[in-house]
């Protein structure tokens, strides 16, 4: 465990940073390593579960981190019970399944394992993930996949409102209908709707894409529609069938969503400040 | 974007609006962020990756795509927050779904390698071992 010296000891503090790129290159011959150096040696083949309805939220996330610790690649945790974050900060390969549903900030903060919940979630489920996989049985609460950073991010039936606020990459699939305020202030990565939208889809979204199935209420600011092309018809068709999901009028009668681009006018001020300072 | 040459951050700087001359950078992204891979052009390297993680297609690497930084091409890795230069000896496909894939590729070999930053970040920072 790091403390306030050890950086110092390390000497981490003596190098000046300066530019923005870091010269860094690849050792493209290196000994092929797929997992973080730290990560725990799990089989997938060795499965574990256990009971959660008599342990508190830190009991049951150290239970699990005990398991992996011990080499169990595949973890069921029987009665969840709705409790709070669940399953989060997981940086390891792994299936994880929790039989029944989750509260709020279930699997948040994950990076690599694969998650599957044969029940609901609540508020903010996956939010900050970085990759991995999570897919949700039935229904997600709000802020589904907020902050989202990448892997996959599946809700079988339907999500609230602002799904993936503040997305900043990878794919959030719902399998119904999503609320008012999704992709709100989306910065990258992709999300397809195979139902219908509430009011304002995409709102000051700055960049990355929607694909929506079904009925759109209205658009918010700065989100335009697109041509769905050939590559978006293949990727929609390669990852829904990943999940077992199909497009209800098919993928053809998909409509793509991108940012219109005319927020992007911060730089217009620039030159402005600039005189002020001169 | 796609009217650009695949080659156009590397032969110039971006700077090609008059807004961008006017402020003297460019604007936007050097690549074009919102395309989707071409599982096709998969290499045996991230097929192999994906099969140790449990995925069926590139997951997290869709949102890798080599970019071009200072006039070199980079890959940018998000857990030391910067841009990772690509090894001179390394020869450019003609197009960016070929050049995404060998960024993927580097930057998976670059994230789990012993020497990574986030090695020694962690022995100093981290809260729980």
């Amino acid at each position: 465990m790091g403390s306030v010296t050890t950086s110092h000891d390390m000497g981490l503090h003596e190098e000046q940073l300066a530019g923005r790129t870091q010269q860094m290159y690849f050792s493209a011959t290196a000994e092929e390593n797929f997992t973080y150096p730290w990560s725990y040696e799990v089989d997938y083949a060795n499965s574990a579960e256990f009971d959660a309805a008599d342990l508190s939220i830190s009991e049951i996330n150290l239970k699990i981190r005990e398991l992996m610790k011990s080499g169990h690649g595949s973890i069921t945790v029987l009665n969840p019970r709705a409790k709070h974050s669940l399953g989060v900060g997981i940086l390891n390969r792994l299936n994880l399944t929790f039989e029944g549903s989750l509260g709020y900030f279930g699997c948040g903060l994950i990076d690599g394992p694969n998650v599957h919940i044969t029940g609901r979630v609540g508020w903010s489920c996956a939010e900050n993930m970085m990759a991995g996989t999570v897919v949700i049985e039935k229904n997600a609460g709000s802020l589904f996949g907020a902050a989202i950073r990448g892997g996959d991010l599946v809700c079988r039936g339907q999500a609230g409102a602002r799904v993936g606020i503040d997305q900043k990459g990878g794919t959030i699939i719902v399998g119904d209908s999503v609320g008012a305020f999704t992709g709100f202030m989306m910065q990258r990565g992709r999300m397809i709707i195979l139902g219908d939208a509430g009011d304002n889809l995409g709102d000051s979204m700055y960049d990355g894409t929607i694909y929506v199935a079904g009925k759109i209420a209205s658009l918010g600011v700065d989100c335009v529609e697109t041509e769905l092309t050939d590559l978006d018809k293949k990727y929609l068709k390669g990852k829904l069938e990943l999940y077992a999901m199909q497009a209800p009028n098919g993928i053809d009668s998909m409509v793509k969503l991108t940012s219109g681009k005319q927020l992007w006018n911060y730089d217009n001020l620039e030159p402005t400040e600039k005189k002020l300072v001169l | 974007m796609t009217e650009l040459s695949i080659n156009h951050f590397l032969e110039g700087d971006g700077v090609d609006t008059e807004r961008e001359k006017i402020i003297g950078q460019h604007i936007g992204y050097r690549y074009d962020v919102n395309l989707v891979p071409d599982m096709d052009r998969c290499t045996p390297f991230l097929t192999k990756y994906m099969k140790i993680m449990g995925w069926s297609d590139l997951n997290w690497l869709e949102d890798v795509h080599m970019g071009y930084e200072e006039g070199r091409p980079a890959v940018f890795d998000r857990n030391i927050n910067g841009w990772v230069t690509i090894p001179e000896d390394i020869d450019l496909p003609d197009n960016q779904q070929d050049r995404d894939m060998i960024a993927r590729e580097l930057l998976v070999k670059f994230q789990m390698a012993t020497g990574h930053p986030m090695v020694d970040l962690r022995k100093a920072y981290e809260k729980f071992s």
